[in-house]
């Protein structure tokens, strides 16, 4: 009897102590997550400038949206970027993991150059790329200038279409590593007994492709897609510095217009309806990321 | 007599062909990768030649391959650049990095600790809570921190950006340390448990050894995530003078200084890449394996 007393004590003090080890972890998360996302759709329904009364405005700020001829054209920019420039980084990853599968000699080093843009910001990373790319002092230019590929100067940043292909390119530069590493990870974990079985059966390259590498890594693939489709989805850094936005706006994504009307024009409460449409769009997003990497578990 | 012989010198040559070609492909891979290697290091290299010319010389139009005269004038620049130089701004983004290390460690450590090896009611729910913030990205929730951040008066201080930080880096720290802490056997606390040691000091004197490898991951992810972060700093401080680093440099960009001073943007960028590139080289292992723990194992 007294023993199980002691024991029923013991159980509990275990319990209040594994509760207050997470109660640092739980008191940041909602302070700094759970409350802000509870405000976000709190502020949504509200005309809330920095400064001032703010109203309580119904659905305005979602109607608002519609008729907002900016942020139908940065959703449609979004997307248009995102549609180009994964399937770049999927498949230059592809390719690199492929090179640096097997573990020959200096290998290694090969696989960390390749990762290496991946652990510099990608602002500072833009602020590298718009300076290569500059027309007058930009090494583009002078390269191609001198091996006479172009007649004059290439203002890339200047136009639409060349500035969001340079963006890619330097995007694709700066994140490539992460997909090779992630599909590096699904190669190696094929056996390799499989593709002896298929030489011996007298398959090429292609059909091995075909048939045993892509089928066997398709989660690693998957999840590869949707972390890079999700980064897309929420850039802002490589607009905000390499474009400002331009030309004529045409590089202003959803997280820049968020941007540019919560804190450049204060109109905070629109702001928040954006975000959370936003939200809508990353939770299908992760959610499809869940449901395609739970399948074979 | 001789049908065996030349079967065998056949056989002999047809390996031979094959060892060739093996050969043959693979100092084409070797060629590949080299070429590739090449063109992966140059904006980084390039931007390192262009920022020890002297500072005309890395103005000039069209541009120099290389130096004529090698020369730190650039970096000297930026130590009196802008309102203050970047020496106050290399020492608040470190600030910000190192408090937010310091947080993402102990909250991580803890949290992870009470995860792995306690039974609590709620624990389930409050787990998945941590986890589920993964799904929301930060972007989506600035305008409220903000105006929390004003309101608590920590806008313009290092310490409330960290504590943005921190939070951000919760989700995977605790996923990683929880997951560490997993590993271990439960008989190495069993015995300090009869032995009547309390849970802090079985964490401090006997657990923080063998999850340090997760420690380490959880460290150079939030110090790298943080001293590279852009969005939420330059949302979080108008005041010049506490801007972190890549906001700094991107002030330069913009020309708020006068000219842009491409030169010393690109000893600037210099700068603010090396502790990055250092951390991660030196501790290349633990990166990989937040890598995979945090990104396919999820």
């Amino acid at each position: 009897m007294q023993l199980t007393l002691f024991n029923l004590s013991w159980e509990q003090r275990r319990k209040l102590t594994g509760l207050l080890f997470v109660m640092p972890t739980v008191a940041f998360v909602t302070i700094f997550f759970i409350i802000p996302l509870l405000m976000t759709i709190f502020m949504s329904f509200h005309d809330w400038p920095l400064f001032g009364e703010r109203a309580f405005a119904g659905l305005e700020n979602y109607q608002e949206l519609s008729k907002d001829r900016q942020y139908l054209k940065s959703l449609d920019f979004t997307f248009r970027y995102t549609a180009l420039v994964t399937p770049p980084i999927f498949i230059l990853g592809f390719i690199l993991a492929s090179l640096v599968r097997h573990n020959i000699r200096y290998i290694g080093i090969f696989r960390t150059i390749f990762f290496l843009p991946v652990v510099i910001g990608l602002g500072v990373s833009s602020l590298l790329w718009v300076w290569m790319l500059d027309d007058r002092i930009g090494v583009f230019n002078k390269i191609l200038l001198d091996l006479n590929l172009v007649p004059k100067a290439q203002l890339f940043l200047g136009r639409p279409n060349t500035a969001m292909n340079v963006i890619i390119l330097s995007v694709v530069w700066k994140t490539v590593g992460f997909t090779m590493i992630l599909l590096l990870a699904g190669l190696q974990a094929i056996p390799d007994e499989l593709y002896e079985s298929a030489e011996v059966d007298g398959a090429g390259y292609f059909r091995k492709l075909i048939y045993i590498t892509l089928p066997l890594m398709r989660r690693f693939i998957a999840l590869a897609l949707i972390l890079s489709v999700i980064g897309s989805v929420l850039s802002f850094d490589q607009f905000y510095i390499m474009t400002r936005g331009g030309p004529r706006n045409s590089t202003i994504s959803i997280v820049f217009w968020i941007f540019n009307n919560s804190f450049t024009y204060f109109k905070m409460g629109y702001g928040a309806a954006m975000s959370i449409v936003l939200l809508g769009i990353l939770v299908a997003l992760t959610g499809l990321q869940l449901y395609v990497l739970r399948e074979r578990e | 007599m001789t049908a065996p012989v030349n079967l065998a010198q056949t056989e002999r040559s047809q390996q031979e062909i094959r060892r060739l070609r093996r050969r043959a492909l693979l100092a084409l891979r070797y060629l590949i990768l080299i070429v590739l290697a090449l063109l992966f290091l140059f904006p980084i290299a390039w931007s390192f030649v262009n920022s020890i010319k002297l500072p005309a010389e890395a103005l000039a139009v069209p541009p120099t391959y290389l130096p004529t005269e090698i020369s730190l004038q650039n970096y000297e620049e930026l130590t009196t650049y802008g309102k203050i130089g970047i020496a106050q701004h290399v020492y608040n983004s470190t600030v910000v990095a190192l408090i937010t290390v310091a947080g993402s460690i102990v909250l991580s450590t803890l949290g992870g600790y009470g995860f792995a090896r306690f039974n609590f009611p709620g624990k389930n729910v409050l787990f998945i809570m941590v986890l589920s913030t993964l799904m929301i990205p930060f972007q989506s929730i600035l305008i409220p921190l903000f105006v929390m951040i004003v309101q608590v008066d920590l806008h313009d201080t290092l310490f409330g950006l960290a504590l943005v930080y921190i939070t951000f880096q919760l989700p995977f720290g605790i996923f990683l340390m929880r997951n560490s802490f997993l590993a271990v056997p439960h008989e190495i606390e069993e015995s300090a448990l009869l032995d009547g040691c309390g849970s802090l000091s079985i964490l401090y004197r006997l657990m923080l050894r063998l999850v340090l490898p997760g420690i380490v991951t959880v460290a150079i992810y939030a110090f790298i995530n943080s001293w590279n972060e852009f969005l939420a700093a330059l949302i979080f401080m108008s005041d010049q003078d506490k801007f972190t680093l890549p906001v700094f440099l991107t002030t330069i960009r913009y020309g708020i200084w006068g000219d842009v001073n491409w030169g010393a943007l690109q000893a600037g960028v210099i700068v603010s890449i090396i502790p990055s590139l250092a951390i991660f080289l030196a501790l290349q292992r633990y990166y990989m394996d937040g890598l995979m723990g945090g990104a396919v194992k999820n």
